[in-house]
């Protein structure tokens, strides 16, 4: 048996991979491209909600929205930590996201227009999250499924948060009705969107489905997701922005409309409405941070340096 | 990227509560060993998941290669006589 051929047969047996052990040059590659371009997703995900934390209505929904954009902050960080396994160093990741090189969840350059988004963002935004993730926690790669273990853990109150914020507007005035209503309508078809392409279109799938990287495929679990959340609409007496909705009842599932693939490759591309805006917004932070971090550093030289210097009198 | 100074990679062990040992988490980034458990506490405990911390830059840790995990392991692979079944003890003897 080749090296190879004993990877794919620990795979198929469902034994973990772990760092140290040998791997397909590509398999690293693809893992170190999902990791981090999921870690991107993570980072840059705190931005269009962080614009509502000092607008958030209550204190309530203030502590809530904190705690879940900090959360977002720990799911980035499992997963750079995750990649750093395989040998990619963090400011090159760091680096191929401020270049472009790497990409990001295209749903975060979606701006956040109204209180109402927060609601959509945390229901659908996060419930697709869960969706793609909980597959993920069984991903042959060790270290990203024992990450993914954590995130999956935390997120369950990411959308019940963003659920309750949906359910409390659609139940308040008219006026509160009509914001959660088109907050839906704007992020109903970027978070399909968020599955990546229809199955025949994507390129990963067939060698990742292989490699035990992922369990199930993009239309899959976007049907999933489909399934799980229109009745959740139609709780809120909220209307799901597609006139082709309607349950199948031979397959057991809903029937939904075409996705506008155009804009999905478009936002892709870098040309969607926050792309510039949030890489902008990164950039500035680690920039601004730099002084920070250099300092820490050369203080801890010091102290370095002090505790040698003293081990040393103590010594002589 | 070499000629950045990086912050250097810690191990992080939480022990979650008295009686167990502690178990590795994942990893950070910090200036120093204080940092670190400082950013373990907020990366690796927003939920109560620790009562102690242990953090080990990762250059020190040494690890058993896997390529060699065979020759390590193997020679208590065929020592079945560690084991309490081994041994036949009649049914009628009790608390053994
Ligand atoms: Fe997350
Ligand atoms: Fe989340």
């Amino acid at each position: 048996m080749t090296q190879e051929q004993k990877f794919q047969a620990k795979i198929d047996e469902e034994i973990r991979i772990e760092p140290k052990d040998w791997m397909p040059e590509a398999y690293r590659k693809t893992l170190i491209r999902q990791i981090s371009q999921h870690a991107h997703s993570e980072i840059v995900g705190m931005l269009p909600e962080g614009n509502w934390i000092t607008r958030a209505p209550s204190l309530r929904r203030k502590v809530a929205l904190l705690a879940k954009v900090q959360d977002e902050a720990g799911h980035g960080l499992y997963l750079y930590s995750a990649a750093e396994t395989l040998g990619a160093e963090r400011d090159d990741m760091i680096e191929d996201l401020h270049s472009g090189k790497a990409k990001y969840s295209s749903i975060f350059n979606y701006p956040t227009l109204t209180w109402a988004d927060i609601g959509a963002i945390g229901w659908l935004v996060d419930g697709a999250a869960i969706m793609n993730q909980v597959p993920l926690c069984r991903c042959s790669y060790g270290p990203y499924a024992r990450a993914m273990v954590r995130v999956c853990k935390e997120e369950s109150f990411h959308q019940r948060q963003g659920y309750e914020i949906m359910l409390t507007l659609a139940k308040g005035t008219e006026e509160q009705k009509a914001m959660a209503q088109d907050a839906l309508n704007r992020w109903w078809w970027p978070s399909l969107m968020m599955f990546g392409p229809n199955d025949k279109d994507s390129k990963h799938t067939q060698q990742s489905m292989d490699w035990k990287i992922k369990r199930f495929t993009n239309d899959e679990l976007r049907q999933r997701f489909v399934d799980m959340t229109v009745p959740q609409a139609e709780y809120l007496g909220l209307t799901v922005p597609d006139p082709d909705i309607k349950w199948n009842e031979e397959e057991g599932h809903y029937d939904f409309g075409k996705i506008n693939w155009e804009e999905f490759w478009n936002v892709v591309k870098g040309n969607g409405p926050c792309n510039k805006q949030r890489i902008r917004a990164r950039k500035k932070a680690y920039d601004d941070g730099a002084w920070v971090r250099e300092a820490a550093m050369a203080y801890a030289e010091k102290r370095r340096k002090r505790s040698e210097a003293e081990a040393g009198i103590k010594v002589a | 990227m070499s000629d950045k100074k990086n912050w250097p990679l810690y191990e992080v062990f939480i022990r979650s509560k008295n009686g167990l040992s502690h178990k590795h988490v994942g990893s950070l980034h910090a200036a120093d060993a204080e940092m670190a458990i400082e950013n373990a506490r907020d990366v690796y405990t927003r939920r109560s998941e620790g009562i102690s911390i242990w953090v080990v830059e990762s250059k020190y840790i040494t690890a058993s290669s896997p390529e060699e995990s065979e020759s390590l392991f193997d020679p208590a692979n065929d020592k079945v006589y560690r084991h309490p079944t081994f041994y036949n003890i009649p049914d009628e003897v009790k608390h053994m």
